[in-house]
């Protein structure tokens, strides 16, 4: 195999990622008003990842992003288990889900759901599980 | 008025792809492909934002983005197994 240098590449690579990063954390977070939510934003956060994989290598993102994304799939479902199964503890049904109005000093009036959450977990285990793959087929010889 | 404009940047559009399509079937090398795919996602950009105004709808303006990005993506990925072999390496020895 020859010595490459792909500098347009990396360097390119520094200037798009964060706006894909913040592109799929826009795309999460609008997902309850909006077209999204964390299936398709954690699919491009793993396309983020993914990006950063084709231009350097397994050790090198490894050690950029030092996560196991088989824990980081567990945390999903846990997240999304938990928020579940929290609405038990106030004589509910399983998976209800409640929301507020909250007002916060800088953002001001917002509400707050819990379905949020449920979501973050969705988000986890779709990062965890594509990276999990992608890696894996990385890794073969 | 903007209603017939639309429908006839539709038709160029649709045209454009086709000729597109018609690179991606005969094109005689590999990366005569991959750069009519390229195009062709850039096409679909177009296509979707003149839809948009045809609906009259701002929903799928998040769609053009992710084309745009999964485009890229998709493109780097063909382009570095042409040149090496392997779409991922395990260690580039730095």
């Amino acid at each position: 195999m020859k010595k490459t240098n792909n500098i347009i590449l990396e360097t390119s690579l520094k200037a798009l990622l964060f706006f894909i990063v913040l592109y799929s954390v826009y795309i999460f977070t609008a997902g309850h008003y909006y077209p999204g939510g964390g299936f398709i934003g954690g699919l491009m956060t793993a396309g983020a990842i993914v990006l950063l994989l084709i231009t350097y290598d397994i050790k090198t993102v490894q050690r950029i992003l030092p996560v196991n994304y088989r824990i980081i799939t567990a945390i999903g479902l846990l997240l999304a288990i938990g928020t579940s199964a929290s609405s038990l503890l106030f004589h509910v049904p399983f998976l209800t889900h409640r929301f507020t109005h909250v007002e916060l000093p800088v953002l001001g009036e917002i509400s707050l759901h819990t379905a949020t959450l449920f979501d973050l977990g969705v988000y986890f285990v779709v990062v965890g599980v594509t990276m999990t793959i992608i890696q894996t087929i990385g890794e073969d010889e | 008025m903007l209603e017939i404009v639309i429908r006839i940047a539709l038709l160029c559009c649709s045209l454009a792809m086709l000729g597109l399509i018609y690179r991606v079937i005969k094109g005689p090398t590999v990366p005569d492909r991959v750069i009519a795919l390229d195009a062709i996602g850039v096409n679909l950009v177009a296509v979707t934002a003149l839809i948009c105004i045809v609906l009259k709808s701002s929903a799928f303006l998040e769609i053009i983005l992710l084309i745009g990005i999964l485009a890229f993506i998709g493109t780097v990925a063909f382009a570095k197994y042409l040149e090496k072999g392997v779409i991922i390496e395990r260690d580039n020895h730095r």
